[in-house]
């Protein structure tokens, strides 16, 4: 017998991913594994072997008569725009006309029979080009008067001269925070497949669906209805698919189109990390007023980004890093300035975070200087600067923190994991350790949820009910891994009170739900969860005006009870109830829409509302790190994560598990390393290295802050979950820095530059030691 | 002599027969491209990633045995004579999930799902060897796993859990091994195979002497063993191989035992057919050799490629030099032997003549008083290329330095003994002093370069650190650890 008292897989329970037993078989298919029509053709990018050039002209007479090949596409053969900015800059061709902006920058592509016919071929252009010299890194940009890519931003509050000019206490630092590779095991992909007229259907990896359908409709010059982008799921995305699949989405539809045949492309994994974006590097100078008990009374930054050729997302990653500049801490006069600067490197992108780590990081490193300087632990000078009641409520974008819960995460994490006890501990163990030393920090995440854009904080779903009583789910948001579509079919679930196995999770596509946004800025479950609301309640609106009509009782005599339906006292099942409400005509499909309410951003004059809630999070971290070689190991960690009132607690764990590690990985081994000559050389897992399973701290401790709620009505009072933890990872970080700082008997903060590679952490040592 | 010019092996339940293979093409373009078996991902085509893990069951001296492999890098003619089995063979025929897949279900094992058909598979093999593996027995087994989504916990409590959802007795690998066997013995025809085109030809000799045999006939065959490295010159440089000469299917070549007073390695012995043997006569290489690669690279890759390719960064030159290794060339019926460290001449440079190939490694046992140690410095601890590699062999007489033997990798354009760091040490008395001047002379040594990964500066503060290192280990003054915990 079915238990009748509750559905499975209602909301804020436990539920495995939709897709796991596939994934588990290797029955999930990704863009790779659909099958192709007969006469299908393979693309593959022929790319730069410069950084910065002059274009005379690309001979591809070699290319053309390589056996296998069709055909290849340059810029010429581009039907419409020759521009694939996702930000309307009109700074990113798809293929270059006359200059070469970095070393790998697709400059062609050659359409083959098969994809190693298309790679080989792809080797044989002479490019004619005039070298020029290059600037690789913002330093060398700043220098050699390279322009910002888009508009920097100022936030400011308070006049920072006067608050520098009151406090006792000032310094002025730098820190070196590098990029990221994404990483994600599915690299990019897209498959196109030419209809009638200028139809044109392309399969692909993409999060964000409508932007690849409007960059196709774009490049072709063809209306948008004309392209249709599916994408049932990806191989991981973290941002590294939100834009940069337009490029490999447009080449694969352009050849599709020429020659009237399907088209797939896929960069091998070298290409994959040389062609395609990555988080933003960036050089933070900062200069900080404090006082004695190491309350901050003044900061002033300036945050300066390797944007790469174009501009992307780098302004609004850049805008978001000033965001998150004051992670939870109250600046009472501050002054921040971002400059996103050109460089001749691969334009830069996207990245779970989208510059807030960056900030955060850079709001950490102040606060360990002044707890070196002020000789106190630095737990103690978080607390002092945390965001609190009226007066110390207003962040540098002058929002108001009105959720802040920052305090009780950090009290509750810093009793579970023993803090004081262990950090007394550590302080011995390293007296007495002549080589080994151990390191732990606390340190905590404050993160704003929307898209800063605020025209994205919008989202449409498509529900159907089939007149059997089975379901099917559409939405705008994307699945990646994160669990978005088993989340979406459970709060579908819960609204009609019928089993999670009763609804059908279908492929996002442009067809059925269409502008959408990127399923990006942890958004996809706030957005789509409430859109798929929206649509079920439309449904329930409509079968209930039918039950009370046709069974003559209020419309609040009708329940929605697991998997049945009450009506008076009858009790029918779903079932049965669809099938009469169906035979009476009643619409069983609905699409539904959600916005954001409340937001508001004016970026001109760096004032609004533009985040809706605050997701809060702390970790404390302890390693141990050996003097001789630099090498470490992340010994424990514990967590304490706010993801209000879960929609699905152990996916959101997952989330949690996965973001600490990533992040802790972008700071500690994940090194991006270009050559003199502009070429990046650190680009595929030989030599770019993210975290192993003996990576992760061999103690784990994750846990959900089950007592919190999200006090704005968000979908079941729930929070994001997809960007905030990856912060988390900042604690093994500054561990890591402790355990340096002993050395010189914690008198001096060892500035360390991320990422904390062994090589970082023993030339610091030697630094301090060397007392320098 | 009889030839073949095809390649025969069972793939999961059913035997194929594949003509005209070449040499280049790997098992994972078979799988995916030719039979559309799409459950093996290809996330790296490099063997790093593991997506690509599928099992291969070899018929050895000592019976029928799986090991998982990278099927982006391993050819197909390799699988000659093999039982390949793939991620679409484990749930039974009425769909019901294996024990290693339904504990990663329940414990949400999977996110995106990309490289969880590896993990699956990864952890079939542990299972099958470790039922109830520890905590640290996992992380082994997944070096050469790599996941960007989970951060591996719900994996690792998957994998320990495996046990409590099934026996591998009951495993239809365990329970059909009889029949497999039997089938695979009826693929050896002790012929040689030669297939492919004539531009990219692939050659399995029949034996060693056959091996012999064809390398005089095509002296400047490409020898593939563990095809860890030449994998790569195909999937990542596009380089052509033909011909190609396999060994890695020759038994003659993969034996390991000691004979004397050493360890004689078959240059065709893996490092983890070699493992043990390594472990119970050199136990400091130990945790070196877990530290090399991944388990389906170890499973692969081998000793004698490791050396013959000549690479400045190989992880096992430099503690086999410190040993004193020798190893022995063979062209037709003609042998030299050598030390070691002469064999490598410069960088891309051996003393390997057309037409040789390197035979066995003999390792000499440790001599009394000999103290012996292996450091790896990597920007990841697992599962990367060294910065710095170093083997250390003092033997000590009382408080004098008897003889040493230091050689380091990553250092110089081959893998090189320090000269001037053992000259400072022998005949010196035990100390801290002398290993502090040996330090000093590794900078007349060596003058290292600054790439990827590491800086000029560091691997050589690093390398002299190495010796510091080294002599706190071994100094009896030394009470508290020197060196991070294995585990």
């Amino acid at each position: 017998m079915k238990d009748e008292l509750s559905i499975r897989g209602a909301v804020h329970t436990d539920r495995i991913h939709d897709s796991a037993i596939k994934h588990v078989t290797g029955s999930a298919d990704y863009t790779d594994d659909i099958p192709q029509p007969q006469g299908t053709l393979h693309a593959y990018l022929g790319v730069s072997k410069v950084a910065h050039a002059t274009l005379n002209a690309i001979d591809l007479s070699a290319v053309r008569t390589a056996p296998g090949v069709v055909g290849v596409l340059t810029a010429a053969d581009v039907p419409g725009c020759n521009d694939i900015s996702p930000t309307g800059q009109n700074d990113e061709p798809v293929f270059p006309t006359d200059k070469i902006e970095f070393h790998g920058q697709p400059l062609f592509a050659v359409i083959a029979d098969t994809r190693d016919a298309a790679r080989r071929a792809a080797e044989l252009a002479q490019v004619d080009c005039t070298v020029l010299p290059h600037a690789l890194d913002v330093g060398a940009a700043q220098e050699a008067g390279y322009p910002h890519v888009t508009a920097p931003l100022k936030l400011e509050r308070g006049t920072v001269e006067d608050g520098f000019a009151a406090a006792a206490n000032r310094l002025q630092g730098r820190i070196t925070i590098g990029g990221q590779d994404h990483m994600y095991l599915e690299g990019q992909i897209a498959f196109a497949i030419p209809g009638e007229d200028d139809d044109v259907v392309v399969h692909c990896s993409t999060q964000h669906p409508s932007e690849a359908q409007h960059m196709v409709a774009h490049v072709l010059g063809v209306p948008s209805n004309a392209v249709t982008v599916n994408v049932r799921r990806m191989g991981g995305g973290f941002g590294g698919k939100e834009s940069q699949m337009n490029l490999f989405c447009v080449v694969a539809a352009m050849a599709a189109k020429k020659w009237n045949r399907a088209v797939k492309i896929r960069p091998d994994r070298d290409q994959d990390m040389t062609a395609t974006g990555k988080r933003h590097d960036f050089v933070v100078d900062y200069d900080v007023g404090f006082d004695n008990d190491g309350r901050i009374q003044a900061v002033e930054s300036s945050f300066a980004a390797r944007c790469g050729y174009s501009s992307d997302l780098s302004g609004p990653v850049t805008d978001r890093a000033l965001f998150h500049a004051d992670n939870a801490y109250f600046y009472p006069h501050v002054r921040l300035t971002s400059r996103p600067m050109k460089t001749n490197t691969v334009s830069n992108t996207a990245f779970r975070g989208f510059g807030g780590p960056q900030g955060v990081v850079a709001a950490e490193r102040m606060i360990e200087e002044i707890a070196y300087a002020t000789g106190r632990d630095p737990l103690d000078v978080r607390k002092v600067n945390f965001y609190g009641d009226a007066g110390r409520d207003l962040t540098p974008y002058h929002q108001q923190v009105q959720d802040n819960i920052i305090g009780r995460l950090v009290d509750e994490l810093e009793e579970a994991a023993a803090y004081r006890q262990r950090r007394a501990e550590i302080v011995e163990f390293n007296a007495g350790s002549k080589i080994l030393k151990k390191g732990i920090a606390l340190t905590p995440v404050k993160f704003g949820i929307s898209f800063t854009a605020t025209h994205y904080n919008q989202a449409g779903a498509l529900v159907h009910v089939y007149s059997d009583g089975s379901i099917a789910l559409n939405h705008g948001g994307t699945e990646m891994g994160q669990g978005l579509n088993t989340k979406v079919a459970q709060v579908v679930a819960d609204a009609f009170q019928v089993d999670f196995d009763r609804i059908k999770i279908t492929r996002t596509t442009t067809e059925k739900v269409p502008n959408t946004s990127a399923t990006a800025a942890s958004s996809g479950s706030d957005l789509n969860g409430m859109a798929a609301l929206n649509a079920v309640e439309q449904i329930k609106g409509r079968l209930v005006a039918f039950a009370a009509d046709k069974w003559g009782v209020a419309p609040e005599d009708v329940r929605f009870l697991p998997n049945l339906v009450q009506i008076g006292t009858d009790t029918l099942s779903f079932d049965s109830f669809i099938k009469q409400a169906y035979m009476a005509r009643v619409q069983l499909s609905a699409a539904g829409f959600y916005k954001t309410p409340d937001i508001h951003w004016d970026r001109a004059s760096g004032k609004g509302r533009p985040f809706y809630y605050y997701a809060y999070g702390a970790s404390c971290s302890e390693v141990m790190i050996d003097t001789l070689t630099g090498e470490y190991r992340v010994t424990r960690t514990d967590i304490l994560h706010d993801v209000g009132r879960s929609l699905n607690p152990v996916l959101d764990k997952g989330q949690v598990e996965g973001a600490f590690i990533q992040g802790m990985g972008w700071l500690t081994t994940e090194e991006l390393w270009w050559d003199d000559k502009g070429a990046l050389r650190t680009h595929a897992p030989s030599t770019y290295k993210i975290p192993l399973a003996s990576d992760r701290p061999r103690i784990f401790n994750v846990n959900l802050a089950d007592w919190s709620e999200n006090r704005e009505l968000t979908i079941k009072r729930s929070k994001a979950v997809g960007e905030p933890p990856f912060m988390l990872g900042i604690s093994v970080f500054e561990a890591l820095s402790m355990a340096v700082a002993s050395v010189a008997d914690y008198t001096v903060c060892p500035r360390l530059d991320a990422p904390a590679t062994p090589e970082r952490v023993l030339m610091a040592v030697a630094r301090l030691r060397a007392g320098a | 002599m009889t030839q073949r010019h095809d390649i025969r092996f069972l793939l999961n339940g059913r035997e194929v027969t594949v003509p005209d293979v070449g040499a280049s093409q790997t098992l994972l373009d078979f799988l995916r491209l030719d039979r559309r078996m799409t459950g093996t991902k290809e996330g790296c085509a490099e063997g790093d990633c593991g997506a690509c893990t599928v099992l291969v069951g070899r018929l050895g001296p000592e019976g029928l045995s799986y090991a998982p492999v990278n099927a982006c890098i391993r050819f197909l003619a390799s699988v000659d004579g093999c039982h390949v089995v793939t991620i679409e063979h484990l749930s039974g025929p009425d769909g019901r999930l294996h024990p290693v897949q339904q504990a990663m279900v329940d414990h949400h094992g999977s996110q995106c799902g990309f490289c969880t058909p590896g993990f699956v598979m990864s952890l079939y093999a542990l299972w099958m060897a470790v039922p109830e593996p520890t905590e640290t027995q996992v992380e082994t087994a997944l070096q050469g796993n790599l996941c960007r989504c989970t951060g591996y916990a719900p994996i690792i409590r998957a994998a320990v859990a495996v046990s409590r959802y099934g026996s591998p007795a009951a495993d239809h690998l365990n329970t059909e091994r009889a029949r497999v066997t039997a089938q695979l013995t009826a693929l050896r025809d002790g012929v040689r195979v030669v297939t492919g085109p004539a531009d990219d030809l692939a050659i399995l000799p029949a034996d060693v002497d056959d091996l012999a045999s064809a390398l005089l006939e095509y002296p400047d065959a490409t020898l593939i063993a563990g095809a860890t490295d030449v994998g790569l010159w195909v999937t990542k440089f596009l380089r052509p191989i033909g011909p190609a000469i396999f060994l890695g299917h020759l038994d003659a070549l993969k034996a390991v035992q000691v004979d004397g007073d050493a360890l004689h390695i078959g240059a065709g012995a893996s490092y983890s057919e070699c493992q043990d043997a390594i472990a119970d006569h050199f136990p400091h290489l130990a945790p070196y050799w877990d530290r090399i690669a991944g388990w389906q690279v170890r499973n692969m890759g081998t000793v004698g490629g490791n050396i013959a390719n000549g690479s400045p960064i190989g992880d096992t030159p430099p503690v086999l030099i410190a040993l004193g290794a020798e190893i022995t060339l063979r062209r037709g019926d003609v042998r030299r032997v050598l030390p070691l460290e002469t064999f490598f001449i410069d960088y891309g440079k051996q003393d390997r003549a057309a037409g040789e190939f390197v035979e066995s490694i003999r390792v000499p046992l440790p001599a009394e008083g000999q103290i012996d140690a292996a450091y790896k410095i990597s920007k990841r601890r697992d599962e990367d290329i060294s910065s710095v590699a170093a083997g250390i062999s003092v033997t000590r007489d009382g408080d004098t330095i008897a003889d040493v033997r230091i050689a380091f990798g990553g250092m110089a354009a081959t893998p090189k003994r320090a000269a001037q760091a053992e000259a400072a040490l022998r005949g010196a008395v035990w100390s801290e002093g002398a290993f502090e001047q040996a330090a000093q002379a590794l900078a007349q040594d060596f003058a290292p370069l600054s790439d990827w990964r590491a800086s000029a500066d560091y691997r050589m503060l690093a390398a002299q650190n190495l010796l510091r290192r080294f002599f706190l280990e071994q100094d009896d003054a030394t009470t508290a650890p020197v060196q991070l915990a294995t585990a």
